[in-house]
């Protein structure tokens, strides 16, 4: 789609567009090339000298057995929280999609940990679960489980996807509300009238419209996972106990900043670049194409 | 409604409190946690009724920050963060609605060529590119500093591609009226385009408004200076060990005032938030 009116000037257009350009070449470009550069280059002990090494970096990282546990560590992290962030959030908004009374107010307390910093969620969530004086722990133990995640790599996997997830409901709650909100009523008085029961209507006619929606949420909420719970982790476990909430953002981070793994951490830099980049390609698809049974 | 099934609603109403209160539920604790002293929260379990000490580690927090772990005070802290969450959503808009106006009303060469540049930005994340950006900071002298904090994040694809949206939405005649009164393309732009604009700047607002307040891993990576700590990376800072060494009555007083500001925007804003929300994501 273009404009049929346009104006004419010769500097114009570039100044306007000269800010953002130039912010994106110094922050985004620059930085991007070099990432890639670095990951061919292999740097001594004392970061003097480096030298071209090729694919090395990378093949050193497929080797090695940390590296791949981070794979799956945040293939299992992200698949737990888009699906509990998904289904929970669907089915609030479900119920609020029913109800008549209250519609309002229950949005508004649902929507505002959407305001939360992940690493804030975390540290909230962190202290209710404290091996010693959080007040979850203390109801677990009277029910006879022993709840350290300082110890025990999956009850820390548990606390960070419970601190991801709770950020995240506002925002799928948002999105399938404004989905249910747009599904024709006509269609569910016709199979009410047929006597469909309310869980059937669900499941054949809301929860197949509702999957362009879901497909979204998915995408969004895996990018999520992917990236923006890096403030979780660091607030919380900090990747530990082991390697148990070692997710690959926080390794690069980890390998780059606190270990100074230059060649290491630029490999898998650009190995996220690529998973990056089919996620948008991913997300753009799926929103265009409009997925509907 | 389809039909009046008294027990179903009965259901919803309960499954909406339960979310209610679980999605509550650590706020509540930790705001009962800012109102405790030390000692109190160290036997387990913790008080769930308000204690008497808010004054105390608030204004505790507020001019002094923490005493084991960052001593950076929650005042200057609140200050960094405002920084970052105004001039961010100003930078992002100011910088997109002219990029965006370049793009839709004029034709140049290289036009597509910046309007992909700008597009693939959307595809380096911080994340991706730690070190080198680290680097390119560090060259430029703008560690530590305010520039440092928020320029690197002002450019943006999202706000660029809903102005982009948005302005082909305007009628043609609009410009071809201005043209014909003669009208330079600024005029225009500032008497036509801006004022409609509006709305879209507002929803725009809000949602990077929150973006910056709670920006994490680029403030943990350039402020090394405690007087440069923004409130969520001065949280991180304070917790210094394991659960019992942590002075927890103040790091949640502090988390409380990290909280609010954007809560209440998310809140009393909600229209333009979920406006917001639902435009930059198409």
């Amino acid at each position: 789609m273009e404009k049929r009116v346009v104006f004419r000037s010769a500097w114009l257009p570039y100044a306007l567009v000269a800010p953002q350009i130039a912010i994106t070449i110094v922050f985004f470009f620059w930085p991007a090339v070099q990432a890639v550069w670095y990951s061919f280059q292999l740097q001594d002990a004392f970061g003097l000298r480096s030298q071209f090494v090729g694919l090395q970096n990378f093949a050193a990282l497929f080797k090695d057995g940390n590296y791949l546990e981070s794979f799956r560590t945040t293939a299992l992290f992200s698949v737990l929280v888009a699906f509990f962030g998904i289904a929970i959030s669907l089915l609030l908004a479900t119920m609020a999609d029913r109800v008549l009374r209250g519609a309002m107010a229950y949005k508004t307390l649902l929507i505002w940990p959407y305001a939360v910093a992940p690493a804030v969620a975390g540290v909230l969530w962190a202290f209710l679960f404290a091996p010693s004086i959080g007040i979850v722990t203390y109801v677990l133990k009277g029910w006879g489980v022993d709840w350290n995640w300082i110890i025990k790599g999956d009850q820390a996997m548990g606390l960070v996807v419970i601190a991801s997830v709770w950020k995240q409901i506002s925002y799928n709650f948002l999105f399938f509300l404004a989905g249910l909100q747009s599904v024709p009523r006509s269609l569910i008085e016709a199979a009410a009238i047929d006597g469909a029961s309310p869980p059937r209507r669900f499941w054949t006619i809301v929860f197949p419209l509702l999957s362009p929606t879901t497909f979204f949420l998915l995408v969004v909420n895996i990018v999520y996972a992917f990236f923006d719970t890096f403030g979780v982790i660091d607030a919380t476990t900090q990747g530990g106990p082991g390697q148990a909430t070692n997710i690959l953002v926080y390794k690069v981070y980890h390998d780059g900043v606190k270990a100074a793994d230059l060649g290491g951490s630029s490999a898998q830099s650009v190995i996220l670049m690529f998973i990056v980049i089919a996620l948008t390609v991913a997300q753009f698809r799926f929103v265009e194409r409009k997925v509907q049974y | 409604m389809v039909e009046n099934r008294p027990w179903l609603t009965f259901l919803s109403h309960a499954v909406l409190l339960l979310g209610v209160l679980a999605v509550a539920f650590p706020l509540y604790v930790t705001f009962v946690a800012s109102t405790l002293s030390l000692e109190q929260i160290m036997q387990a379990p913790m008080p769930l009724w308000p204690g008497d000490q808010l004054v105390e580690n608030y204004s505790q927090v507020l001019t002094a920050g923490s005493t084991k772990g960052s001593k950076a005070a929650a005042s200057s802290m609140l200050v960094n963060s405002l920084v970052m969450a105004l001039v961010i959503p100003l930078g992002k808009i100011a910088i997109s609605v002219i990029s965006a106006f370049a793009i839709v009303y004029f034709r140049f060469p290289l036009r597509m060529f910046f309007f992909w540049m700008i597009f693939v930005t959307l595809m380096l994340p911080v994340e991706v590119r730690i070190i080198p950006t680290f680097k390119v900071i560090a060259d430029l002298g703008m560690l530590n500093t305010y520039a440092g904090l928020t320029v690197p994040l002002i450019a943006s694809a999202t706000a660029t591609f809903l102005f982009r949206q948005f302005f082909m939405t305007i009628p043609d005649e609009l410009a071809e009226a201005a043209r014909v009164d003669g009208a330079s393309p600024m005029r225009f732009f500032v008497d036509v385009l801006l004022p409609l604009s509006k709305t879209t700047m507002a929803a725009l607002f809000v949602i990077q408004f929150i973006y910056g307040w709670n920006q994490y891993l680029w403030p943990l990576l350039i402020t090394t200076d405690e007087s440069m700590y923004t409130t969520v990376i001065g949280i991180k800072r304070m917790i210094v060990g394991s659960d019992a060494a942590n002075e927890w009555n103040l790091i949640m007083a502090t988390a409380i005032l990290a909280m609010l500001p954007p809560a209440l925007v998310v809140m009393l804003m909600q229209k333009w938030f979920v406006k917001g929300l639902v435009e930059t994501e198409k």
